[in-house]
């Protein structure tokens, strides 16, 4: 068991009120222990948490490009198995990194079968260069590249399913976790630097400055997506699922309209075939992982 | 009839390369950049063009190449950690003689660098930076209006010698918001069809062969091998290749006269700055200040190919100072071309721009 009440990911660092990324960056840390080499790949964490003389970070720690974490994380992880050390190799990067230009790397060092966690934590766009779309971003958000209008209602496609393209490359462990699942994130975190192998957790890190949301709601905002379904829990081993997060389900409307990046689903008039259609993704989510509580009848 | 607008320096590329009828943007974010991808992104659908984002800059060229070839006036926008990504596709540009335009607003590297900063420290890049021997236009803006205008001209020149035209900007330029002219319409050079019976790698009198594009009737071929005139690859032919890569290269380089694009001034002078993209405002500034003539200024718009032949407008000069936002690159490329002139380079780096007071001190100083 890792000491939990270590801070090695400090305060005082330069991130906005509320950022989810931030608090998952400590949880990472809490989870994975003092024994850890970080790869950070280029986005807003690394920005906000590394200027001189304010670094947050506690360990050893390696800003990559932004595209080759996983690589620059496999070079590390095959020398220090070469010299018989134990330390753990994590990345953490963006969803931008992770899902678009940091694919190739990623998809080199889970076939290879590197023992490293690569952990994504996924503001679902890029927010480092001013909330542009990633592979991340659900359905219909709008971004400076997907702006809403008249010709668009956002961002045309769903998320891009990477849990699962990287349990098909044979990933030891696979999980998704959320900053508003504090416990369960620093579990997961733990497991996946203790089971050999790649592994992989994308981490659910609300975004105040890009979802336009209080900085405060964070944490709500969190569980407001995993109450709805819009947002899963789960946890694959060897590529099976053994576990998601069961809720009792409430319609996406309301975690929609908590955000500015679906105001124009709402203003100025529903569109209600939209809002159905982010809703058939949540069902779809629900079946697919089995997350309703049945209630007795 | 032209429109007055007060405009950032990318809007007025992303409006200076919809007035040329770009109908074809792949780009992906990057500082200092993003705004040509964000105005894209908003201004394509209402143009009927396509915005895509792409997931890396690898994929940003290769698709605006794909574009291409089916007769789009195609761009993408960029920085240099995203210019580096882009070398081998660049390098394919050239060889499968690919029209296109790429963007690059510079910032302060190596690596990561000054993501908000300015820098001109890719301008050997985009000369050098595939591999192989090629030849490329690399057009540089020092206002706002020269954003719009260079651009528009950027696609009139990749369109007609069919290769990569790169605008090489800068973050200061880029971010920089002035008044602009945006005329109702602008001069279109369109692509070359290839003429009757010709093959479709068969070089016209101009050294370039006309566009074979997809979907037309052509027996096109594509390839980044070395290919004959037929697009078919004989990648061991020795005299095949030799030939094929110095028309690439010649025919651009034997324009380079004609392609120049620049400012000459105060001609009589001993002492005589060469500059393009911020410096040039900052002499400007300095000849402003000092109205006497006794101090030469060479603006350069295009820097690749080099029109050395600009360097004997300056009869007199006895040295010619280079100020530049790197460790003098172009000051490198002047020293070459220069019959006896004493070339200092100015570089400097850190992403701020030289003062009108240390020009004016350097110009005491070799006087």
């Amino acid at each position: 068991m890792v000491d939990k009440s270590l801070e090695l990911f400090d305060c005082g660092h330069r991130a906005c009120g509320g950022c989810g990324p931030a608090l998952a960056a400590k949880l990472i840390l809490k989870g994975a222990g003092e024994d850890t080499i970080i790869v950070a790949s280029t986005g807003c964490m690394e920005v906000f948490s590394t200027p001189y003389p304010e670094t947050a970070w506690k360990v050893p720690w390696i800003h990559s490009l932004f595209e080759n974490a996983a690589a620059v994380a496999s070079g590390i992880e095959a020398s220090l198995k070469h010299n018989n050390r134990t330390e753990k190799v994590v990345c953490v990067c963006g969803d931008g990194a992770t899902f678009d230009i940091g694919m190739l790397c990623i998809s080199g060092a889970f076939e290879r079968g590197h023992d490293i966690t690569y952990i994504c934590y996924d503001n679902e766009a890029y927010m480092n260069t001013g909330i542009q779309r990633s592979g991340a971003t659900p359905y219909d958000a709008s971004t400076t590249t997907t702006p809403a209008g008249k010709l668009s209602t956002g961002n045309t496609r769903p998320k891009k399913d990477l849990p699962q393209i990287l349990a098909s490359h044979g990933a030891s462990y696979v999980a998704t976790a959320s900053v508003a699942y504090p416990m369960d994130l620093m579990k997961k975190v733990e497991k996946a630097v203790n089971t050999p192998g790649s592994c992989y957790i994308q981490i659910h890190a609300p975004c105040s400055t890009g979802w336009g949301f209080e900085g405060g709601k964070t944490i709500e905002m969190g569980k407001m997506a995993i109450e709805c379904g819009l947002w899963v829990n789960y946890e694959l081993e060897n590529g099976r699922l053994v576990k998601a997060k069961k809720v009792q389900r409430v319609p996406v409307e309301d975690y929609l309209k908590a955000q500015k990046r679906f105001r124009h689903l709402f203003k100025p008039a529903p569109l209600t075939d939209e809002i159905a259609k982010i809703q058939a993704i949540a069902d779809a989510n629900a079946e697919k992982y089995g997350i309703d509580i049945k209630l007795k009848e | 009839m032209t429109t007055l607008e007060f405009m950032q320096g990318n809007a007025a590329c992303c409006e200076g390369a919809l007035a040329a009828g770009c109908t074809f943007f792949g780009g992906y974010p990057i500082t200092p950049s993003t705004e040509i991808a964000e105005q894209m992104a908003l201004k394509m659908p209402k143009r009927g063009g396509v915005f895509i984002q792409m997931e890396d800059e690898i994929a940003s060229i290769g698709a605006v190449i794909g574009a291409s070839w089916t007769g789009a006036r195609a761009m993408t926008a960029t920085s240099g950690p995203g210019f580096s990504l882009m070398m081998e596709n660049l390098g394919y540009a050239v060889m499968t003689e690919t029209p296109c335009v790429v963007v690059n607003i510079q910032r302060g590297g190596p690596s990561t660098g000054q993501p908000t900063m300015s820098a001109q420290g890719d301008m050997l890049q985009c000369r050098f930076g595939s591999h192989g021997d090629i030849s490329t236009i690399a057009l540089v803006p020092s206002t706002v209006q020269e954003m719009f205008d260079l651009t528009v001209k950027a696609f009139n020149l990749a369109d007609r010698f069919r290769v990569p035209a790169f605008l090489m900007s800068d973050e200061t330029i880029g971010h920089m918001r002035e008044k602009i002219s945006i005329p109702d319409s602008v001069e279109i050079i369109p692509r070359k069809e290839p003429k009757p019976g010709m093959l479709i790698y068969e070089a016209e009198e101009d050294m370039v062969p006309g566009f074979p594009t997809f979907g037309k009737g052509y027996r096109a071929h594509i390839t980044g091998l070395t290919h004959n005139e037929r697009g078919y690859p004989e990648a061991t032919n020795p005299e095949l290749h030799e030939a094929l890569v110095r028309r690439l290269v010649d025919k651009v380089e034997s324009r380079r006269h004609e392609i120049a694009d620049y400012d000459a001034v105060n001609t009589d002078a001993e002492t005589v700055f060469i500059t393009y993209g911020p410096s040039t405002r900052t002499v400007r500034q300095v000849l402003h200040d000092h109205p006497d003539e006794t101090i030469g200024h060479l603006n350069l718009r295009i820097v690749w190919p080099f029109p050395e032949d600009t360097l004997k407008l300056f009869p007199n000069a006895k040295t010619f100072i280079v100020p530049e936002l790197n460790l003098g690159q172009m000051a490198r490329e002047i020293e070459r071309h220069v019959t006896g002139q004493r070339v200092i380079s100015m570089g400097r780096l850190g992403g701020t721009i030289h003062t009108p007071a240390e020009l004016y001190d350097k110009v005491q100083e070799v006087a």
